[in-house]
């Protein structure tokens, strides 16, 4: 394998300094001299970075500072309401075949953020919670969203006696990474479980989480077990169907 | 295990979604196609082009579940309404583009023909550039030789419904649903009015048969084309209105509020048209009442497109949400005019209420908002002929579908002006489920209405929480923007 590409190095070193940088615009004379390299060397860095976008100058032979195509790089999360619009369809299936109340979560800070919630199929007085923040580590949408992203920072509450401890989440990431679902049982609310799996972007980036939840004795065939195959299994469907609405997987 | 196949032709797209037994969506496709703009104020497609689409999307809906034409049991068929288009009975070649319902070209054509009630009576309908005879009319006036061509009968005339019949079976009928929007059906016969079309000055010789909503007209690939109903009437029958007094309102293009008013014609003092809701096979027609706002999914579109503020419609909800109110900004997008309860051809739009203070994200909140405003004038038009008639009480909840209800800033705004609880069911799809209902009963895949009302689930449900105050001076505000649209277009106007 070859080492590492030394232009791209100095190109990222410029970006990271035009980022930090107190006013933001910087000269080539001024970035010359706080990375140590030569004027032309650094000219030719950002000659090229303003072809591309990542940098822009206000006028012509001014001062650099960062450029709109790399903001629009670092933006192109997924919008949590495109989401929804995006699954809306296979949500309300989900919910039908499972008989049970569906979420959408994306990781926000250290929670799950519930972006979408169809209620159960029963007609029962439900209430909407989209809005919502879930404790990752005790809800099959977090572990499933954790699993394949970031841990986050923090103190991981214990919500029963049947909460896992950092070092047993750790070992069930792995767990959830082989099978790409995830289920929480009584680790949240005593007699309440959950299944969930990861939603992927075009890139193949995890960008969300799709689950089901409810009560033990509906979701799993014994109280100690974890919930049925063919929950799970319409689970991971859902999964994938909106994964292929986001262009994540071919048909 | 065999599946029922909606095909959904509409105003931006055509798709295909194949239902199981229980109602629940197995597959889905869909293909844009083109928007053409000749001029401000018209709108067409190309005929050919949808054809071409509606076949790819059922392939593509097939081979996404791996499914084949035998698996289907029956094909159902819902549409954009009114979009008319004409062509000759041998090749099967539009004679001309379709013309699309929100077109405004035979605006001078409607002038013509005098008070807005004229065919008000027979057709439910009042005169106005949205429905079909008007539009073959200019067909028949402007496309040369086509009056001629047409009175030798070398050319048939059919709204989209019949287009896709005529190129799946070969049968050139239509629906009831669809043909109530023609000005051209008689509401009580449901058959086409000698008045009428004589009126209209269009050859009978090219309409198509009316049939039912719920039957087999033929077959395609040797499955059966067993529905065809208008988008909103599929809508109703999805959220499975059934009974006198249930309704529905689908937010898309344009928004559509539908109340099935059981087995009469009720004819509306404010501004709502008079509609067939469905009929099943021989049994009686069920009607409605309609109020049909021209103009919603279609802002959000437009300032996505045209202002480009937004990359996707779902964003203007995160757009909306970065300010706690409209700012004191009213956009009413009367695009082509307005709609009801105010049926005002001269209307065009205004964003009303501009101060330097707004920003985009007040800008986004009051294209959302406008949905919801141009609900309540409807709402409030309903309300009013149900006293006059002294049929059902209030309206108590909203039954919504549509794409637009995936956004709950809107959902929720549209309760807090409405004052009531708003529902969505667990199928948002309810155009395409309607459809496959319809199919599925012609075909026998469900025996019984009940049985389709079994599967009608609550999925979500928004509960009013706006002072009263506030409610009142909003709407104050939003009748106020809109007396500043009317009357904008002048005689000398194109």
């Amino acid at each position: 394998m070859p080492g590492p590409i030394q232009s791209i190095q100095r190109a990222a070193e410029v970006l990271k300094l035009l980022a930090h940088g107190g006013a933001h615009q910087l000269s080539v004379g001024e970035i010359s001299r706080a990375l140590d390299l030569a004027k032309p060397t650094v000219h030719g860095i950002l000659r090229t970075l303003q072809e591309v976008g990542f940098v822009e100058q206000e006028v012509e032979g001014g001062k650099y500072r960062l450029g709109a195509a790399l903001f629009q790089i670092g933006t192109s999360y997924l919008d949590g309401n495109e989401l929804r619009a995006k699954a809306l369809n296979w949500s309300d299936t989900l919910a039908m075949r499972a008989r049970e109340a569906v979420r959408i979560g994306v990781m926000h800070g250290k929670h799950v953020l519930v972006v979408h919630h169809v209620f159960r199929p029963d007609n029962s007085r439900q209430t909407l919670d989209t809005g919502a923040l879930l404790p990752w580590h005790a809800t099959a949408l977090g572990k499933a969203l954790v699993a394949f992203g970031e841990w986050p920072d923090g103190d991981l509450q214990a919500f029963t006696r049947h909460t896992l401890n950092p070092e047993e989440l750790h070992t069930g990431m792995n767990v959830v990474r082989d099978r790409d679902w995830a289920y929480d049982l009584h680790e949240l609310v005593e007699g309440e479980a959950s299944v969930a799996a990861p939603i992927r972007d075009r890139r193949g980036v995890v960008v969300g989480a799709i689950g089901i939840s409810g009560p033990v004795e509906r979701l799993c065939d014994s109280p100690e077990q974890p919930p049925r195959l063919e929950l799970v299994s319409y689970v991971r469907e859902a999964a994938r169907s909106v994964s292929r609405e986001l262009g994540g997987l071919s048909w | 295990m065999a599946y029922i196949a909606a095909i959904d032709q509409g105003t931006t797209s055509s798709r295909c979604i194949v239902f199981d037994q229980a109602g629940g969506i197995v597959s889905v496709a869909q293909r844009e196609h083109r928007q053409i703009f000749p001029r401000p104020g018209w709108v067409e497609h190309d005929a050919t082009e949808i054809w071409t689409n509606v076949q790819a999307v059922v392939r593509d809906a097939l081979s996404h579940a791996s499914l084949s034409f035998s698996d289907i049991a029956a094909f159902g068929i819902t549409n954009q309404r009114e979009t008319t288009v004409v062509w000759d009975k041998a090749t099967g070649e539009p004679v001309h583009n379709a013309i699309v319902w929100q077109d405004t070209r035979t605006d001078a054509l409607i002038r013509q023909f005098g008070d807005q009630d004229r065919f008000r009576e027979r057709s439910g309908l009042p005169l106005a550039t949205y429905f079909s005879g008007p539009k073959l009319r200019w067909l028949l006036d402007n496309v040369e030789g086509l009056r001629a061509r047409a009175d030798r009968g070398e050319v048939l005339f059919g709204t989209m419904d019949t287009w896709l019949i005529w190129n799946l079976t070969g049968r050139h009928v239509t629906d009831v649903t669809n043909a109530s929007r023609t000005m051209l059906m008689n509401l009580e016969t449901l058959d086409w009015d000698s008045e009428l079309v004589d009126a209209m000055d269009v050859p009978r010789e090219m309409l198509p048969e009316i049939r039912s909503s719920s039957e087999v007209y033929g077959t395609y690939e040797g499955v059966p084309v067993a529905s065809a109903l208008g988008d909103q009437q599929a809508a109703l029958f999805g959220q499975t209105c059934f009974e006198a007094g249930e309704g529905k309102c689908t937010y898309g293009t344009g928004a559509f509020l539908l109340i099935n008013t059981g087995d009469k014609p009720v004819r509306s003092q404010n501004g709502l048209l008079t509609t067939v809701g469905y009929k099943i096979g021989d049994e009686p027609a069920a009607y409605a009442l309609e109020g049909a706002i021209a103009v919603t999914g279609a802002l959000v579109q437009w300032f996505r497109d045209k202002v480009g503020l937004i990359s996707s419609a779902a964003e203007i909800e995160t757009l909306a949400r970065t300010v706690d109110d409209n700012g004191g900004a009213y956009f009413v997008p009367a695009f082509s005019g307005l709609f009801a309860p105010h049926w005002r051809s001269d209307a065009r739009g205004v964003i009303a209420g501009l101060t330097g203070y707004i920003s985009r994200g007040h800008l986004a909140r009051a294209v959302l908002e406008a949905s919801a405003w141009q609900t309540r004038e409807v709402v409030d038009a309903m309300n009013a002929d149900a006293v006059n008639a002294h049929s059902a009480a209030d309206l108590t909840a909203l039954r919504v579908d549509g794409g637009m209800t995936a956004n709950n800033l809107l959902m929720q705004f549209l309760s807090d002006v409405l004052d009531v609880p708003v529902v969505r069911p667990i199928v948002a799809e309810t155009t395409c489920l309607g459809a496959a209902y319809a199919a599925g009963l012609a075909v026998g895949y469900w025996s019984t209405t009940d049985e389709l009302k079994a599967n009608w689930h609550k999925a979500a449900e928004w509960e009013p929480s706006m002072e009263p105050a506030a409610r009142d001076r909003g709407y104050r505000k939003w009748k106020k923007a809109v007396e500043r649209t009317v009357g904008w277009m002048d005689e000398d106007d194109d």
